[in-house]
């Protein structure tokens, strides 16, 4: 209906523009796959090292069909959420501690300021030799480095909440306490979500790389350093595939979920 | 609402300020400065820039604390005192996560009101204010005027003893502050509540006001209170009524003398 005003008003070739122009995300995605092709075709690349993307995404197929590859795809799910929700826990009471206190935020700031520099996964070594080669070193170390972020964030929020809010409430006979419930939290909690979505990643790149040197038998880490240990090229990039989908869908989930319980951020 | 004018008998004080001190930036903004306020009318507080009209409010509010000095509000303490405070920033007073309608009630559920009691109260302040639009919708959904409204129901749910007004009208349009005015007269005819503004506005200071403080520089003494006693409601006809005139042109005079008065060293 839209389409054909604009079609009349604009002329045909206005109308083709816009109708490009909504599809334009996913005119990057052929493009790419197209270049991809291109590079098979023309034996540019060594077809062992490259398959066609035919190949690649039949690989993802049957790997999701045979649920190898789902098996492994799902055990990095619950690593990853694992992570994240242990520095949940860990990070957003921390975070409001010390953002609401000036004078333990210097104490510790520098501090955390570090570790947050410090490569996480310099830490393996350290995180091996306290928790030995489970499982569970991978989630503790992806943990960390998630709480660094969330942490941060947490706490330039309560920092950052605004003063009138603050007085408002005191003023209508909030405790301190109820201040902070009411009003600090929920002002902090758009900078908190920034650090949530910053905290997931991170815990996702750490746990992929968790499981290709940390003595795995699954997840997707171990599944891409298998299947390039083999030569099974199109397995490695159905891998990689699926792990891109992974972060992104996790990316995705958190805006989702961001503006349904922060519809008021940026207003 | 009914707009019939209807002052207290007698405006005894009700605020009363004694021995304030408040230094700002190292040096002093209020010295051993006192001060009796009446009760049931409204007080505008006007003067220099940077003479700390805000900060006035907002210490015997208590939001600011003061240096050293006593506030009662009929001989009470702040803390056995109910007041009410409406924002020069509205956008920063409400809270954006809660519908207007919660921003409202947020101060009864504080007070510890039932929750039949907080509907009743509601429903009574929604009446008297012939909302126009929908108290369901979230502040940031709200036009300027329609938040500042929304505001000044939250300060007055909980049935406050005194309204501080800092500059309500000031981040609103012509249009919108010469509405908010006659809502401001109507709520001040149907509750005879002690309003305290503060306006940087001489003519809306005047029209609105029983009685303008005038302020000096800093430090900051009373300049001169200057009465208003034309009748209510007030009208666009009231700006052009001698009396006006000649009170406005009298505070512009007091306070051009103390701009002038610091420009000359």
């Amino acid at each position: 209906m839209r389409m054909g005003t604009d079609a009349a008003s604009g002329g045909p070739a206005r109308g083709i523009a816009r109708g490009l122009a909504a599809f334009s995300p996913a005119l990057g995605a052929v493009g790419f796959i197209a270049v991809w092709w291109l590079f098979c075709e023309t034996r540019l690349v060594d077809p062992i090292l490259l398959p066609t993307p035919a190949e690649a995404f039949r690989a993802l197929w049957d790997g999701f069909l045979d649920g190898s590859l789902l098996g492994d795809f799902m055990k990095t799910v619950e690593r990853t959420l694992s992570a994240f929700g242990i520095a949940v826990l860990l990070a957003v009471p921390l975070g409001v501690a010390l953002g609401s206190s000036q004078r333990v935020y210097r104490v510790i700031e520098f501090v955390i300021d570090f570790f947050r520099s410090t490569p996480t996964s310099a830490l393996f070594p350290l995180f091996l030799v306290i928790f030995g080669v489970g499982d569970f070193t991978k989630i503790a170390v992806a943990a960390f480095g998630a709480t660094l972020a969330i942490v941060f964030n947490t706490a330039y929020g309560v920092m950052n909440a605004r003063k009138t809010r603050q007085a408002a409430a005191r003023l209508m006979g909030a405790s301190p306490l109820r201040v902070m419930w009411d009003v600090t939290l929920l002002e902090s909690l758009p900078q908190t979500f920034v650090g949530m979505r910053a905290g997931v990643s991170f815990a996702l790149v750490i746990v992929v790389v968790g499981e290709m040197f940390i003595g795995s038998t699954d997840g997707l880490g171990q599944r891409v350093l298998n299947a390039q240990m083999v030569f099974d090229m199109p397995t490695m990039y159905a891998t990689i595939f699926a792990a891109g989908v992974l972060g992104y869908g996790l990316n995705l989930l958190f805006i989702l979920v961001e503006r349904r319980f922060v519809h008021w951020g940026g207003k | 609402m009914n707009a019939a004018v209807r002052l207290p008998e007698a405006s005894a004080t009700h605020i009363t300020v004694r021995g304030l001190n408040k230094e700002f930036g190292g040096a002093p903004l209020y010295e051993d400065f006192s001060l009796d306020l009446p009760r049931g009318r409204i007080i505008s507080v006007f003067g220099p820039n940077g003479c700390g009209k805000s900060t006035l409010i907002n210490m015997i509010s208590g939001l600011v604390p003061m240096d050293r000095g006593e506030v009662r509000f009929d001989g009470k303490t702040l803390r056995d005192s109910k007041l009410g405070y409406v924002f020069q920033n509205y956008r920063d007073a409400l809270f954006p996560w809660k519908r207007a309608i919660d921003n409202i009630r947020y101060p009864l559920e504080l007070a510890g009101r039932r929750p039949a009691e907080i509907e009743t109260r509601v429903a009574a302040l929604v009446a008297s204010f012939e909302i126009g639009f929908d108290l369901h919708r979230y502040p940031y959904e709200l036009s300027g005027g329609q938040q500042q409204l929304v505001s000044i129901m939250r300060a007055l749910a909980p049935e406050p003893e005194v309204l501080f007004l800092d500059e309500p009208f000031s981040a609103l349009d012509y249009e919108m502050t010469l509405f908010m005015r006659e809502k401001l007269q109507e709520i001040f005819a149907a509750t005879g509540l002690t309003m305290v503004l503060v306006s940087h506005d001489l003519e809306e200071a005047v029209y609105l006001s029983d009685e303008i403080l005038l302020l000096t520089r800093r430090p900051t003494r009373l300049a001169e209170r200057v009465a208003f006693a034309a009748p209510r409601p007030r009208t666009a006809a009231t700006l052009a009524t001698d009396e006006f005139v000649r009170v406005k042109a009298h505070c512009l005079e007091v306070f051009q003398n103390e701009v002038r008065r610091k420009a000359a060293p």
